[in-house]
């Protein structure tokens, strides 16, 4: 096994403070000088997760207003896209090879199939939650279903749906640090290519964890703006 | 007072004001039951009237209501609309030209009051100042201020505030018919109260066809010009205007709905200044006796009532006032209870049981002397027939 | 090669990679009975772990849930459970700690304990007061509210959190050998032991013991249920869809 570590060991340590970066440690030079390593990856990692998850919004918000009309639709694709939550996505990108090859083609295809559960059962309790007299008078003063949907239903769920979006995006941040096993970079390639060198490790985690974090608080924001009367109480 | 014509036009709508709603033989078999939850109900409401569903729960009083703007689906006969059947139209554009209220009151809360009330003339795609201003207008008449109130959301409003923006949105696009369902069931009583009252002044003005949903038979009295009660199985047990209804029960379900003390109910339609008074022997101090005992034979009161210079009631007089030459200050009792003209017969029976007293002096609004009310003049305004009674819409517009 | 799976194309050379094993150039046997070796241990390793963090998180949870407090601890740590990457907790602590199977466990507790403990806490604080209320009415001491209604009622949301740690401890102990533990993760990691054959192999087996330990604590958390609450699916569901955006994750 020891091989194995010695094995990627592979990156540049050319600069900095040599004894420090010699012990593997945690060398804040180092990592001033060495920033820009990580700049493509982030942006490679940006780049998965903000594709996995609008693919995986469309896909999961498709399926939530077909089934919002058939409820009977609910279950089953509840139990679909709960085996494709299930499966670790280490596992998909593997299986997929065969089939999408390397690159970025397998690594989305896996995290969007991740994010289906969680998107589509917020959309659909969020649509749920929409209180029944609200629907019962929207449709008593001559709303269609189609405008009952996307003038009341839609933006009545959209707290939840948000949610389910935020929890998706910091889900996928964590999973994409594993889309360098198929073939599509990302920081976790960083971390993996030299594990035992702390500053590596800590830097790349680090970056993983604040961009999930910003995405957490840019959706937040979004949620904020867009649900004014979530916030409006009684003065 | 003749309510059977639509009302002038009024307000933004070329519409009229107010529609004739028909049912005919309407029934309703909810799928897999084998009886029917309304059960070929008939009825005309005229235009302009407010007609109440009333009876116990389950007797299918909100399904018939929803049958009008096809938020259920008749299952046989037919419900028309200014002699148009609402069968052969599109459910949403039907809606549109209906009213709709509920006790949930159901108000979007993402939107405004402002853009709640401005649903249905959106949907109708009114030029934006004139819903605008219908707005405006909408919420004066529900007696809230425009300027504090628009920009509010309705989690930002009382229980009450609520139920009126629940009315204006219904009124939004002056639909000539309005379907309301427990509208003040949520409502404490006091607040349930005054937002009768203001309805009722309201639909003075706005003259509506309403069909209102109740199980509260003292509010199908207090709201209706007409009052349909169903009974379980959605059979129309009897239709009538409330004092009929009240006098004449066609049966023992109605007449326990209604309840035993249906006469005094009776009582509430009507007011002081609706029946024959007593003519009160008023004497002032100073007074020639002889004249003081003329008028107590001329009237049905055994005492002279003594008033001031401007006719209000000091009291009644004693045997000694009039023993002298002139009518002294004697006084046997005080004038009490003074029933006001503007009283319901119920409330100025309750202040003479009070009193224990047989008969009270009635005051005008200046509070001068009217006449004077006895129990035995209660009690023969129970024998009047019903249609010389006002129904509680016109008792109460005739505050005015 | 002679295959039963030839139709499934190189998903059935990786079928007869597991189940009858091949000789590479260098001579050395890999896959079939050796893949028996790597599936135990990437369930000892997830087993091990599995308990610890269920022996720390479901005492907590429930006492916190329990007292009603600590409501932004539970919350907070799983949004941070969920923020930090399994890759990059376990890189974290081999670079410090060192490489290990207990190091290893340390790192795969932490990944574990947010989802149970949070839907610990939130499904003894779901339920009713009035029910907590007339359990104290009729005599009980805290101590028995707590094994005898709230435990019971907060099972199936507490399985719901142990299924969710479970499928995420198995899917990340395919990176143990990074810390030098050989689960199913090996032939994915150390390909050249292997050949691509190998590679998804191992792929298939994590995905199916992922798949498997859904439905077996699945199950478990279906016969957990009490009868009561399997009586009214529409409050009980309805409940957990909603804590799925806010709180918990069932």
């Amino acid at each position: 096994m020891l091989d194995l570590i010695a094995q990627v060991q592979i990156q540049d340590r050319s600069s900095g403070d040599a004894s420090c970066v010699a012990d593997n440690g945690f060398c804040p030079s180092w990592i001033v000088d060495n920033l820009n390593r990580y700049t493509d990856p982030l942006l490679q990692h940006v780049y998965l997760t903000i594709v996995s998850l609008a693919i995986g919004f469309a896909i999961s918000f498709g399926l939530a207003l077909i089934a919002h009309r058939r409820r009977w639709l609910v279950a089953p694709i509840t139990q679909i896209t709960g085996v494709l939550y299930t499966l670790p996505s280490i596992a998909v990108f593997f299986l997929l090879l065969p089939i999408t090859g390397r690159g970025n083609t397998t690594a989305i295809i896996a995290l969007v199939a991740y994010s289906l559960l969680i998107i589509f059962r917020n959309i659909i309790a969020g649509l749920d939650n929409v209180p029944a007299e609200t629907k019962d008078a929207g449709r008593g003063m001559g709303l269609t279903d189609r405008q009952l949907l996307w003038r009341v239903e839609l933006p009545l769920a959209l707290p939840e749906i948000l949610a389910g979006l935020r929890i998706a995006a910091t889900t996928t941040v964590g999973l994409a640090t594993l889309a360098f096993f198929a073939g599509a970079g990302g920081l976790g390639e960083r971390i993996f290519e030299d594990i035992v060198f702390k500053s590596n490790v800590v830097t790349a985690g680090a970056l993983a964890v604040l961009l999930a974090a910003a995405f957490d608080v840019v959706i937040l924001i979004v949620q904020r703006a867009v649900t004014p009367w979530a916030r409006a109480r009684a003065s | 007072m003749n309510r059977s014509e639509p009302a002038q036009e009024q307000g933004p709508s070329a519409r009229p004001a107010a529609a004739t709603l028909e049912f005919r033989e309407a029934t309703k078999i909810y799928p897999g039951q084998d009886d029917p939850a309304v059960d070929a109900l008939s009825l005309t409401v005229p235009a302009g009237e407010i007609c109440v569903l009333v009876g116990p729960s389950g007797c299918g009083k909100t399904t018939a209501m929803r049958m009008v703007n096809r938020m259920i689906d008749i299952t046989s006969g037919d419900i028309l609309l200014d002699g148009r059947s609402v069968r052969e139209r599109r459910p949403a554009e039907l809606r549109r030209e209906i009213g709709y209220a509920i006790q949930q009151i159901g108000l979007f809360p993402h939107l405004t009051v402002a853009d709640n009330i401005a649903t249905v003339p959106r949907l109708l795609g009114w030029p934006k100042d004139r819903t605008r201003a219908r707005v405006d207008q909408l919420l004066e008449l529900v007696s809230l201020d425009p300027a504090d109130t628009r920009d509010r959301y309705p989690a930002q409003l009382s229980g009450g505030q609520r139920q009126r923006v629940g009315v204006a949105r219904a009124l939004a696009a002056d639909p000539p018919l309005m379907l309301m369902d427990e509208p003040f069931g949520a409502i404490d009583p006091i607040n349930r109260e005054r937002l009768q009252n203001e309805f009722l002044r309201l639909q003075k003005e706005i003259r509506k066809t309403v069909v209102f949903v109740t199980h509260d038979i003292d509010e199908a009295i207090k709201m209706g010009d007409r009052i349909a009660v169903l009974q379980r199985g959605g059979k129309l047990a009897q239709y009538a205007p409330p004092a009929e209804l009240l006098m004449y029960p066609n049966g023992r379900f109605v007449e326990d709905f209604v309840g035993a003390d249906r006469a005094l109910k009776r009582l509430a339609l009507q007011r002081v200044r609706d029946i024959d008074l007593w003519k009160a022997p008023l004497v002032r101090v100073g007074e020639p006796v002889a004249d003081a005992r003329r008028k107590v034979q001329d009237s049905d009161v055994p005492y002279p009532l003594l008033v001031d210079a401007d006719g209000r009631p000091l009291g009644w007089l004693s045997e000694r006032a009039l023993t002298g030459e002139r009518v002294t200050e004697d006084l046997r009792s005080k004038a009490e209870p003074a029933v006001e003209l503007d009283d319901v017969l119920r409330d100025a029976l309750s202040d003479l049981l009070a009193n224990e007293a047989q008969y009270g002096p009635v005051l005008d609004a200046r509070g001068a002397v009217a006449g004077v009310l006895s129990l035995e003049i209660i009690g023969h305004a129970l024998q009047e027939p019903p249609e010389q009674v006002r129904s509680g819409a016109d008792a109460l517009a005739a505050d005015g | 090669m002679t295959t039963t799976y030839a139709f499934l194309g190189e998903f059935g050379d990786a079928l007869q990679f597991i189940f009858q094993g091949e000789t590479t150039r260098e001579g050395a046997e890999v896959g079939g009975s050796q893949f028996l070796d790597l599936t135990w241990e990437h369930l000892k390793l997830s087993g091990v772990s599995m308990a610890i963090a269920c022996a720390i998180s479901i005492p907590l949870g429930l006492w916190l849930g329990h007292i009603r407090r600590g409501s932004f601890l539970a919350i907070s740590l799983s949004n941070v459970g969920r923020a930090v990457p399994s890759l990059a907790l376990i890189a974290f602590f081999v670079a410090y700690l060192g490489t290990g199977f207990a190091n290893l466990t340390l790192s795969l507790v932490l990944l574990a304990i947010p989802p149970i403990l949070t839907n610990t806490y939130v499904s003894v604080t779901q339920v009713e007061r009035d029910t907590v209320d007339a359990a104290r009415g009729m005599g009980m001491t805290g101590a028995e509210i707590v094994r005898k209604v709230e435990l019971p009622l907060a099972l199936p949301l507490i399985f719901g959190g142990i299924r969710i740690s479970a499928v995420n401890v198995i899917a990340t102990a395919t990176i143990a050998p990074l810390a030098g533990i050989n689960t199913l993760g090996d032939p994915i990691i150390n390909v050249s032991g292997y050949g691509d054959t190998g590679r998804l192999a191992a792929a298939i087996c994590v995905a199916a013991l992922a798949i498997f330990t859904e439905l077996t604590l699945g199950a478990v958390q279906r016969a957990v249920t009490p009868a009561g609450l399997k009586l009214e699916p529409d409050t009980a569901s309805r409940r957990m869809r909603i804590r799925f955006g806010r709180e918990a994750t069932t």
